[in-house]
């Protein structure tokens, strides 16, 4: 008993409460109980493609607390299962994304990981690199433009991603008009295939903030709460009109870029292996029991809990209809979609 | 410093209709006494009364603000409408489009304008790949409800950059709508209609037609539908299909083969993308025969189209197979005034094009 005191004492909990901290814990083990699923899903050929986020778990449910439901804005890529999930989406939205069913928020026309949440700040984004950066920061322009204070947005990105023209557009946009907007990095070190080490010549992608005089900032983006309270810095200095802010999550890539890919062919597997001493989601685990946040009953009830979330989505998912063929030409204007009009 | 210099001279030329074929066009009939706008005045008109009307129109665009754009279209928007409303964006195409996108998703009307049509190829993923399918991968949770607006066409010595049509590189793209407005009351009743339109519109503005074209524009807030042809002259030998800088040119030679007594029907085709499949088939069925004049090369443009159409819903009704007379197939207009020549279309060429079919 004294030793948990202790310990709960000496957790720099970035002013979380216990419940937050297990709200944390069970969001990255339901992403990665998901995650897993849509790999499953696809070999037992049930779906033809899924995207895992493994390794993102820790940084997704730390800037996913530090996000304002309601009012906030997310701007994703295709690898924040857990961040959409963190805001708002359920695991029934993501099953039925993963199953192209009719009921998907896209109606079964996008990519799974590819959402769109207009009643939960959700932005739709394509799987064009970087497009949606300069989408995020429009959106930003607008808040500002409407007067809409205290509102911010976060627009996320892998570290590939700054390569683009366009994330570096949208980065000296936002600057000069100091918006309400976050850009976050989920630096895994991989953009498929290509190491960092191939994409820039430098370490930090945060020092690429120096450029265009908007602060950069790092974080362990396998730790949650680290990277929920650099998050929340950020978040709050776009909120109270204080511009916008780089922060670079650093993390690992564990899974290969997609249910196509095979990491084997550029990967060894030591490295690989190596890396899981810094897995996020055992290290939370580890952080929160010490701390005596919860006990293993409580963690072993958590863990059957999210398995029961994600089975029960996955049935319910499955016995769903595709979208009707009937839809296919809907939406592609408001109106008619021929192009001759008669 | 150098370059804008450059390109400001290169507006200027524009103000002064020097050109090859530089005879300014009337329109609608000269009434003494009225008021006439160009078609740089009516596109001006139009962004000013959508600015007036409509607190969520902003115009983005590169020079838009303290010079008013290098034709000096927005010129005294700056002041009137504030740096929040009329916004320069640095120089960087790709992301004028795609900061635009976000602004319409999020709820504005943005008014994107690139500088020159060529010039935007840096934004052709936002263009194709996001705007036009925002609507379409959100389900319906998303619409785009943007106008990009640029000034396109040859004949002001504009060489290989500065004198492009575009058309038919967007037209093939579901969820985009493009116009190509040729007249001051079109221009101003279309332009109208595209601000107001839920969906992303290209707005083509032909730059030749900007000072050459004048003609009357009525007053106050109306509308054109997006999609709709306009007879421009009646006829019963030939039908012309056209638009931009190439309309004003067959009207011309319409009017001079008249005393041949040829008689010859122009369809203003307004509206690329939808386009009016009635009013070409019920000219066509009448006339009998088509010619599709355009200034975009011939390989793949937008007389393609309507060929293939005409020929698919019409072909007994011909008397003549369907021509067309286009830009040359070759990748951009010189800087040499023969060269510059040689792409345009003369108006002597379709004279000769049209009197041809008529006699066929």
């Amino acid at each position: 008993m004294a030793k948990t005191v202790t310990a709960r004492g000496a957790l720099d909990r970035g002013g979380l409460t216990d419940e937050q901290l297990v709200e944390m814990l069970s969001n990255m083990l339901l992403q990665r109980q998901l995650d897993n699923r849509g790999f499953q899903l696809n070999r037992q050929g049930k779906i033809p493609f899924a995207l895992g986020s493994e390794g993102h778990e820790g940084l997704q449910a730390g800037a996913a607390m530090a996000f304002a439901r309601g009012s906030d804005i997310l701007v994703p890529y295709y690898r924040d299962l857990g961040l959409v999930l963190g805001v708002g989406l359920t695991p029934l939205d993501l099953l039925n994304n993963m199953f192209a069913r009719e009921a998907d928020l896209s109606g079964g026309r996008q990519f799974p990981n590819h959402y769109t949440a207009r009643d939960r700040g959700v932005l739709s984004i394509s799987s064009i690199i970087a497009a949606h950066c300069t989408h995020a920061a429009g959106v930003a322009y607008a808040l500002t433009y409407n007067g809409e204070k205290g509102r911010a947005v976060l627009c996320t990105t892998g570290e590939g991603s700054t390569s683009q023209g366009e994330w570096h557009e949208a980065i000296n946009f936002s600057a000069i008009h100091k918006l309400p907007i976050v850009f976050l990095v989920e630096n895994n070190g991989w953009a498929i295939s290509t190491p960092q080490s191939m994409q820039m010549a430098i370490v930090d992608v945060a020092d690429k903030a120096t450029g265009y005089g908007l602060p950069g900032m790092i974080c362990d983006g396998t730790d949650p709460i680290a990277t929920y309270r650099t998050m929340k810095i950020a978040m709050e200095r776009a909120r109270s009109g204080g511009g916008p802010t780089l922060v670079e999550a650093k993390c690992y890539r564990f899974l290969s870029h997609s249910t196509d890919d095979d990491d084997r062919t550029y990967r060894d597997r030591e490295t690989l292996a190596a890396q899981r001493a810094d897995d996020p989601l055992p290290k939370f685990e580890r952080v929160l029991l010490e701390a005596g946040i919860i006990d293993d009953p409580g963690l072993t009830a958590l863990k059957a809990d999210v398995l029961k979330q994600t089975n029960d989505a996955t049935d319910a998912a499955e016995a769903l209809p595709y979208p009707s063929v009937d839809d296919m030409t809907a939406h592609v204007y408001a109106g008619a979609f021929e192009p001759w009009l008669e | 410093m150098a370059a804008e210099r450059a390109q400001q001279h290169l507006a200027e030329d524009l103000w002064s209709d020097a050109s090859s074929e530089g005879r300014p066009h009337e329109v609608g009939g000269a009434q003494p006494g009225a008021e006439r706008l160009s078609n740089l005045d009516a596109v001006r008109l139009a962004l000013h009364e959508a600015m007036v009307a409509d607190e969520r129109v902003l115009i983005v665009g590169e020079d838009v603000g303290a010079r008013g754009n290098v034709f000096l279209i927005t010129r005294g928007f700056l002041e009137e409408f504030g740096a929040k409303r009329v916004v320069d964006m640095p120089l960087a195409e790709a992301s004028i489009i795609g900061i635009a996108v976000g602004m319409a998703m999020q709820g504005l009307r943005p008014i994107a304008e690139i500088q020159f049509a060529d010039f935007i190829y840096p934004a052709f993923n936002q263009i194709v790949g996001e705007a036009a399918k925002t609507r379409y991968r959100s389900n319906g949770d998303y619409s785009c409800p943007l106008v990009i607006r640029t000034p396109y066409g040859g004949g002001i010595h504009g060489a290989l950059s500065h004198s492009v049509s575009i058309e038919a590189l967007f037209y093939h793209v579901p969820g985009l709508k493009i116009v190509a407005p040729s007249t001051p009351r079109d221009i101003k009743g279309l332009l109208t209609a595209a601000i107001e339109d839920p969906d992303p519109v290209l707005f083509l503005e032909h730059k030749k037609t900007y000072r050459s074209v004048k003609g009357e524009v009525p007053e106050g807030h109306f509308t054109i539908p997006i999609g709709k042809a306009d007879v421009k002259r009646t006829g019963t030998q030939a039908t012309v299909v056209s638009y931009g800088y190439n309309l004003h040119q067959a009207l011309d030679a319409a009017a001079q083969l008249e005393t041949e007594g040829i008689s010859i029907e122009v369809i203003d085709l307004r509206s690329i993308r939808p386009m009016d499949k009635t009013a070409i088939l019920t000219s066509v069925r009448k006339t009998r025969k088509l010619l599709i004049i355009h200034e975009d090369n011939k390989f793949g443009g937008i007389g393609a189209e309507i060929s293939a159409m005409v020929s698919e819903e019409a072909f007994f009704d011909l008397d003549a197979p369907i021509r067309r007379l286009c830009g040359p197939d070759v990748p951009a207009m010189g800087y040499a005034q023969p060269l510059e020549e040689a792409f345009m279309i003369s108006t002597e060429r379709m004279r000769a094009a049209m009197r041809e079919l008529a006699q066929f």
